[in-house]
């Protein structure tokens, strides 16, 4: 691939990258998780990114089912969303960070109708930063692994 | 150059998370800090790795909440089995939360995300104990040779640019400490690392320590006599030394934090049971202190005797009904209940060590004078304290009593949730705790109790009834219950009994202690009204309170409340046996605490409970059983109960609970 290409293609990604930051949609965690990502491990990021997309689906769907429910199981969704929000703040997902603190306060207000809600937002921003990253990621991966000695940035 | 001259680098630590995205980062970040580290995803997994080999590690890294087993929990087996640092992490920065960790003995209590800075200052809580150690096996008897080093290694690494200078001077230092432990003390092999072959204070080694020191008294215990006593091959005088350090502090922790939970119940209505958690993990040592420092517990019982254990019960302070805390002391119905709920473990498991085989809960018992009434009354053994049959045999022995009380059980049985094993507080109903407690309860040493009585309880508000008849009959129960019966404590929450108040609401089971008396009324209402199931989980949310025993699944955050109310409750129905008045107290607060934890998990099932209480309190169990006979049932549901509480969800729990109930 001609080196312009790869530029291109990091460039993109760049640009991903920083709007996504700007949106709030990612925090300084994810920085920190780039910082591990060195020769011994050239793809921590993504394989963390993937884990806990992975893991979020089935989170997503627990609390879907749960939500289900009537009457609302407050503290069980509480603890799905305790665990939910710990591991989105371990990738830096900002957003679903907020958005899950939020669902917490309602289930702990006892609001049916503010958990949906929120829910439904997770489940949003839950699904924008995944494509966001996908995105990102297949961008890096073509560019290629990157080469400090030649790259061009 | 051995590891440990460079020490930090290639510290071993042992990671537990759960949730895997956070595993990995952990583990990444852990590399990054050139530590060496080994991951798992399940507390069990991270136990079975560390009892295999107790060197292996130096520190462990665990989150709070896992499905297994509370973080709580593996963080107290881990400091009483290993003595190993154990660092917690969780996404909560609640304060209770934080709190509840301290208590728990952790090291260190990390938010998540986090961060390398973070990480890269952990090694200090390796060298800090490890100075302790040294210092502890130098001042076995001598000075602080120890201290010193110690200071100075614990100061430092705030920073983790500064620590790069200091750490090569503190080692240094270290180094010369550790010569100087050497010299001192025994079996320090490296000079940097100061590995010192660690001596595994099992159960067995624990009680034998415990009932050396009962014998002895817990002033006149020297460890030179201790060892003697214990005549175990291979224990150094040193290793007894540091080991009755840790015991003395966890009595004193036990006391105080009864004190404290009273003041706190008075004050919140216990709500900081947790804070009697005091140092769960040294529950084996605290077991042991707890059985010597009868002390502790005579605060409590000190007061009427056959009143005065009641009067505990009722009152917060009283509640502790050491009987759940192994360590015999926390169950003066302080809010130690709530304390219970996480020291129970400890104390369960030392009440189970311990008074297993006794069952009588009643260690806490303020020796004789009340126990002896309580013998009398048969019901709860002796002293009241229930505390679990751990109490008889080891700390306890103070109370000859041994009985009935749910002694052993009170604590086993207690942790089903409630470990309001109130029962005591209930009062002279002897129903509860004793005699049925006893029997089934001790089997699981004190978690027992807490199955034990709902099992038992057939007619858990005619116990309760009768309970309340007999308070005044008791006398010494019924006095104190009925004066305390300005249940304003317990407000009518129900107790959250399966929730995660178990170790809160222990606290707040001081007060509620009180509120006994009068919920009890209610509670036997309720109690009819109520499966058993619910009436054990508010014996085990209120932990300490006893209260809880017999709320249902309430709210958790109630359980406090209900605490007061379940352990009239709790009383009633369950064990009918329960010590009348003076022994279901006590029997309760035994129960509470040592039951707490296995109530906690039966009971959590109403509360969601106590997922801590639970899950270690599954391990002591275990370990209660050996010497108990428990019947190990209860563990597991106990177990069950408990990965389900630690959701919070109390359903889980209630359906846990049938089947330890059934299983009676």
């Amino acid at each position: 691939m001609a080196s312009a290409e790869i530029t291109q293609l990091r460039r993109q990604a760049a640009y991903i990258k920083k709007s996504l930051f700007e949106q709030g949609y990612l925090d300084g965690q994810f920085l920190q998780l780039e910082e591990l990502q060195d020769d011994t491990n050239p793809n921590f990021v993504e394989e963390v990114v993937t884990l806990f997309f992975k893991d979020s689906a089935k989170f997503i769907a627990n609390i879907e089912a749960a939500v289900e429910k009537t009457p609302l199981d407050f503290k069980k969704l509480d603890a799905y969303m305790h665990k939910f929000k710990g591991s989105s703040s371990s990738i830096g997902a900002l957003r679903v960070k907020n958005e899950c603190t939020l669902f917490r306060e309602y289930c702990q207000q006892g609001n049916g109708e503010g958990c949906l809600k929120t829910f439904q937002q997770i489940k949003k921003e839950h699904a924008t930063l995944r494509k966001k990253l996908e995105t990102y990621f297949q961008l890096l991966r073509q560019a290629g692994p990157y080469e400090t000695a030649t790259s061009s940035h | 150059m051995t590891v440990e001259d460079r020490f930090p680098v290639g510290m071993r630590v042992l990671a537990v998370d759960d949730d895997p995205t956070c595993l990995k980062v952990l583990e990444n970040l852990l590399r990054h800090c050139d530590y060496h580290v080994t991951t798992t995803g399940q507390a069990i997994t991270a136990l079975k790795l560390l009892r295999e080999n107790k060197n292996k590690f130096d520190l462990v890294i665990s989150d709070v909440h896992m499905p297994d087993m509370d973080g709580f929990k593996l963080l107290e087996l881990v400091g009483l089995e290993m003595d190993l640092p154990v660092i917690m992490l969780s996404a909560n920065s609640d304060h209770k939360a934080v709190m509840k960790g301290i208590t728990h003995g952790a090291c260190d209590y990390l938010l998540k995300p986090v961060r390398i800075e973070e990480l890269k200052n952990i090694w200090q809580h390796v060298i800090r104990r490890r100075k302790i150690d040294c210092r502890d096996q130098n001042n076995a008897g001598y000075g602080d040779d120890g201290e010193k080093p110690r200071n100075g290694v614990g100061e430092g690494a705030q920073d983790s640019v500064v620590n790069g200078k200091h750490s090569k001077k503190r080692k240094d230092q270290i180094e010369e400490d550790d010569d100087d432990c050497e010299e001192n003390g025994h079996g320090n092999e490296d000079s940097s690392t100061q590995k010192k072959p660690r001596v595994v204070w099992s159960v067995e080694l624990h009680r034998k320590f415990v009932a050396a020191v009962n014998q002895l008294g817990i002033d006149k215990a020297v460890p030179k006599r201790i060892l003697d006593l214990m005549n175990v091959e291979k224990l150094t005088r040193e290793n007894v030394a540091s080991h009755l350090q840790k015991y003395r502090l966890y009595l004193k922790r036990i006391s105080s934090m009864a004190n404290q939970q009273v003041n706190i119940a008075a004050a919140f209505g216990g709500k900081d049971v947790s804070y009697l958690h005091v140092g769960s993990l040294d529950a084996l040592g605290d077991f042991h202190a707890l059985s010597g420092s009868r002390q502790l517990a005579k605060p409590a019982f000190s007061s009427p005797q056959s009143g005065g254990v009641i009067t505990r019960l009722n009152s917060p302070t009283g509640f502790s009904l050491s009987g759940l805390h192994s360590s015999g002391m926390i169950q003066l119905g302080h809010p130690q209940n709530s304390y219970s709920s996480v020291n129970d473990y400890g104390k369960l498991q030392l009440a189970a060590l311990l008074g297993n085989p006794h069952r009588n809960l009643l260690p806490r018992m303020p020796p004789s004078s009340d126990l002896d009434q309580l013998r009398q009354n048969k019901p709860v053994s002796g002293t009241g304290e229930l505390s679990p049959s751990f109490n008889d045999s080891t700390a306890f022995s103070v109370v000859p009593h041994q009985p009935t009380i749910i002694g052993g059980s009170t604590d086993g049985g207690v942790g089903s949730g409630s470990r309001s094993t109130s029962y005591l507080t209930v009062a002279d109903s002897p129903l509860f705790l004793q005699g049925h407690q006893q029997r089934t309860v001790c089997e699981g040493s004190g978690q027992q109790s807490s199955v034990g009585m709902a099992t038992l309880d057939t007619e858990p508000f005619d116990n309760g009834v009768g309970v309340l008849s007999h308070l005044p009959d008791h006398g010494r129960c019924n006095n104190t219950w009925q004066s305390t019966a300005p249940l304003t404590r317990y407000s009518t929450d129900p107790l959250p009994v399966g929730g995660p108040l178990n170790y809160d609401d222990l606290s707040s089971g001081d007060s509620r202690c009180q509120a006994s008396s009068v919920n009890m009324l209610d509670v036997l209402g309720d109690i009819n009204g109520n499966s058993k199931f619910s009436n054990f989980g508010s014996m085990a949310n209120t932990s300490g309170q006893n209260m809880n025993m017999n709320y249902a699944p309430k709210k958790l955050e109630d359980h406090r409340l209900g605490y007061a109310q379940n352990p009239n409750v709790m009383f009633n129905s369950p064990p009918n046996s329960l010590l009348p008045n003076h022994g279901i107290v006590s029997m309760v607060n035994q129960n509470v605490n040592q039951s707490n934890a296995v109530c906690n998990r039966k009971v959590d099932m109403t509360s969601g409970g106590q997922s801590i209480s639970g899950a270690p309190f599954h391990k002591q169990q275990s370990e209660v059983e050996k010497s108990v006979n428990n019947p190990m049932k209860l563990k597991e549901d106990y177990l069950v109960v408990h990965a389900k509480s630690q959701g919070g969800s109390n359903p889980s729990y209630c359906s846990s609970f049938d089947d330890l109930i059934s299983q009676w």
